[in-house]
């Protein structure tokens, strides 16, 4: 039905927008927003291969893991954030350059 | 050895452990003292004088050639050994009297140990480089004992004139002893039949011819090595310094100037006779030498007023006498004489110690007079000892000295007989007028005020020496009687030993008791009253010449000092321009030094500056990468995985 191709194009497209989002936000959530955005397009690739019939039990074993993974991270991330706004007093990205060398 | 110890012991001490001082001095004398009789007695009997019981011990290895020291024992080591012990334990036990009050008690036992075993070692040396050290120590112990009371200028000047004049003298023995090592390869006097008095090497040197006067060579050396005996036991011209050497302390004077040190000049000739032995043109210096010393110095004793200052030439004298019974009559005719004289010349001086302590220090014998009461244990035992030495007879010195005039005369040396006898015949003259001055008459001895002083016998320490030293002063030459002669025969078994004349002794005695009879009539039938007469004086300007010793020092003073103080300039000149030359170099290296600084300065230092700065820029620049901001590290690590990634498709693409 669908190719595998397409979902894979899809798949990076989605990877390559999540890092760009990354890179450039200002807003410290939204740089987790991205991050979450490039966890989900690799989790897409497990899937498209298992449709694929590449990968037997591990595609969804795989993604299930990573699921959960991913909503830890994203509460750490997110208590780190508040820290950050408690202390700054902002979310903004380019006023964290304490560890500057 | 024993008294070395005990000098080296001594000398660390502090000046508080008297008893200690004393009591290590004399009882390693005193050691010394029965060893070296026992040895006299026992095993160096006679029938030693060949075979000498020698022991050497390697001490410098150097190349293919030893230094060896060695130790010889024979007969007249024995004799030596034991007349010096004896007589120096004696005087040990006198100055502990004589000393008693002096603040440097200890120190002058340390050195009276020191000097005992510089003349112990002297005597038995058997290798010349440990003769000449013990000289030297000798020497240097007669330097500190001489200026022991160093605060006076008068004992310092002295120590100094004492060490330099000898040193003249032991720089001749020094040639001597440094041409035999070269010449025959050895400094050893016995080594098994190689040594330097036995027959190979004597015959080595007789053989070779000098072009000193065409003596062989063993002559010469003996004379080199009789210039240290000049120097020693201050014959002439180098007797200048004995009589200044009484500022020591009197005990010093009887040990050194009288007995012992003095008798080391003898005793060296004796001991390398046989060197002499081989060419009568060396016998003849040393007789000559030793006649004119003798009558010289009797001559200026006879003007003397200072007590011992008369018994310093009278030293002198008698020293003269030695050499010549050396020369004409051989070792133990110059040997004999030598013990008698150690026995009554020390007898005298400790007899002069005991007068001038008890006179109050007064050393001026116009200013004594009629101690014979008081005193009288020193007015015997001086008389005794005046006696042996004006050649009384039966006391020893009659003997000895009967022996060398004897001896002179067979000899056929009529120049040096005639010259001893006339100084016998004044030796007579100036005891008596000594001993008449100090012991005869009134007592003449007032100070400044008028006030007399009255004279008191000394302690027991220092009469019962005298005692001793009197009984052997009379008794000794009865071992070297014509008629019986032991001491003889001891030393020299093989040797002729001269027959008794009974004349020739008649004609000695007379002499004896002219020069005593003149004495007695000028000094003591016209006892002079007054402090300053003396009847003599009225030969002048004889008596002033004789007064100042010939005018010798004066001489010595202009001739010989001088030129060494020139030479001390010159000296001096040279070392001026030293230090330019040390000057210019310094001054170069300064300014190379300064280069050095410059170069530092101006070079390095930029350049090490630059690096450092270079260093910091690039730090600075990389350090801008570290911004802090999460976003630009994880673009940085972006930018990584792709260049990876891209490179890996490369790579992949490529195949």
């Amino acid at each position: 039905m669908i190719s595998l191709n397409a979902v894979l194009m899809l798949s990076a497209v989605l990877f390559a927008v999540g890092l760009a989002g990354a890179l450039t936000r200002k807003n410290a959530i939204l740089v987790l927003v991205s991050i979450e955005i490039m966890m989900n397009a690799a989790n897409l690739n497990f899937i498209a291969f298992w449709r694929a019939g590449l990968l037997e039990l591990t595609g969804p074993l795989f993604a299930l893991f990573t699921l959960v993974i991913a909503g830890a991270e994203s509460a750490v991330g997110l208590a780190l954030v508040i820290a950050i706004y408690r202390h700054f007093k902002s979310v903004d990205v380019a006023n964290i350059q304490t560890l500057s060398g | 050895m024993l008294p070395l110890l005990a000098g080296a012991v001594g000398m660390l001490l502090p000046l508080s452990q008297r008893r200690l001082s004393f009591g290590l001095a004399v009882g390693a004398l005193g050691a010394s003292t029965l060893l070296s009789i026992g040895l006299l007695l026992g095993p160096l009997g006679a029938g030693r004088e060949q075979a000498p019981f020698v022991f050497n011990v390697d001490w410098l290895v150097f190349g293919g050639s030893t230094l060896k020291l060695g130790v010889v024992l024979n007969p007249l080591t024995a004799v030596m050994i034991a007349m010096v012990s004896f007589v120096a334990l004696l005087i040990f036990i006198f100055s502990h009297g004589y000393m008693h009050d002096d603040r440097a008690y200890a120190r002058f036992f340390a050195f009276l140990s020191l000097f005992c075993a510089g003349m112990l070692g002297l005597c038995v040396a058997n290798s010349l480089v440990l003769l000449f050290l013990a000289w030297e120590i000798v020497g240097v112990s007669s330097y500190l004992l001489i200026g022991f009371w160093h605060e006076k200028p008068s004992a310092a000047a002295a120590a100094k004139k004492a060490f330099l004049v000898t040193k003249l003298g032991d720089l001749g023995f020094l040639v001597g002893i440094l041409w035999v090592y070269g010449q025959t390869g050895t400094q050893l006097l016995f080594d098994d039949g190689f040594g330097i008095l036995e027959d190979a090497q004597l015959q080595s040197l007789r053989a070779a011819t000098t072009a000193f006067f065409g003596m062989n060579l063993a002559g010469v050396i003996a004379l080199l090595f009789f210039c240290g005996a000049v120097g020693k036991s201050g014959q002439f011209p180098l007797h200048v310094w004995l009589p200044d050497a009484m500022e020591g302390p009197t005990p010093v004077s009887a040990l050194i100037h009288a007995a012992t040190m003095v008798a080391a000049g003898v005793f060296l000739v004796a001991r390398t006779y046989p060197l002499f032995a081989t060419d009568p043109a060396a016998l003849e210096v040393v007789a000559w030498i030793g006649a004119v010393t003798a009558l010289l110095a009797a001559t200026i004793a006879v003007a003397q007023r200072d007590i011992k200052r008369i018994l310093a030439y009278s030293t002198v004298s008698q020293l003269g006498f030695m050499m010549l019974g050396l020369a004409v009559g051989g070792v133990a005719v110059g040997m004999f004489h030598l013990i008698t004289h150690a026995f009554f010349k020390a007898l005298l001086f400790l007899g002069a110690g005991s007068v001038i302590h008890g006179s109050h220090h007064q050393q001026d014998i116009f200013k004594m007079g009629g101690l014979r009461g008081p005193m009288k244990i020193t007015f015997v035992t001086y008389l005794v000892g005046a006696a042996a030495l004006a050649g009384v007879v039966p006391f020893a010195g009659f003997w000895s000295k009967d022996e060398i005039l004897l001896a002179a005369w067979h000899h056929h040396a009529y120049g040096p007989f005639v010259l001893t006898m006339a100084a016998s015949f004044l030796t007579a003259f100036y005891m008596t007028r000594q001993v008449a001055l100090v012991f005869f008459g009134d007592s003449r001895n007032v100070d400044e005020q008028g006030h007399a002083h009255h004279a008191h016998e000394s302690p027991l320490s220092m009469t019962v020496p005298l005692m001793i030293l009197a009984v052997f002063a009379a008794g000794i030459g009865l071992v070297g009687t014509p008629w019986n002669n032991a001491f003889g025969h001891f030393l020299e078994p093989h040797a002729a030993h001269a027959q008794a004349d009974l004349p020739f002794m008649a004609v000695a005695t007379v002499v004896a008791f002219a020069g005593i009879g003149a004495g007695w009539l000028l000094y003591g039938r016209l006892a002079p009253a007054s402090a300053t007469d003396d009847p003599l004086a009225r030969a002048q300007p004889l008596y002033r010449w004789l007064e100042h010793r010939w005018y010798f020092d004066e001489l010595y003073g202009v001739t010989v000092v001088r030129l060494l103080r020139i030479l001390a300039q010159l000296a001096e000149l040279i070392d001026a321009m030293l230090d330019l030359v040390v000057m210019a170099i310094s001054g170069g290296l300064r300014a190379v030094a300064q280069g050095f600084f410059w170069t530092d300065e101006h070079l390095v230092r930029p350049a090490a500056r630059l690096l450092a700065g270079a260093t910091r820029a690039g730090g600075a620049a990389l350090s801008r990468l570290q911004t802090g901001r999460v976003q630009r590290s994880l673009s940085a690590v972006t930018f990584g995985a792709t260049v990876l990634l891209g490179l890996l498709l490369l790579v992949m693409f490529a195949r």
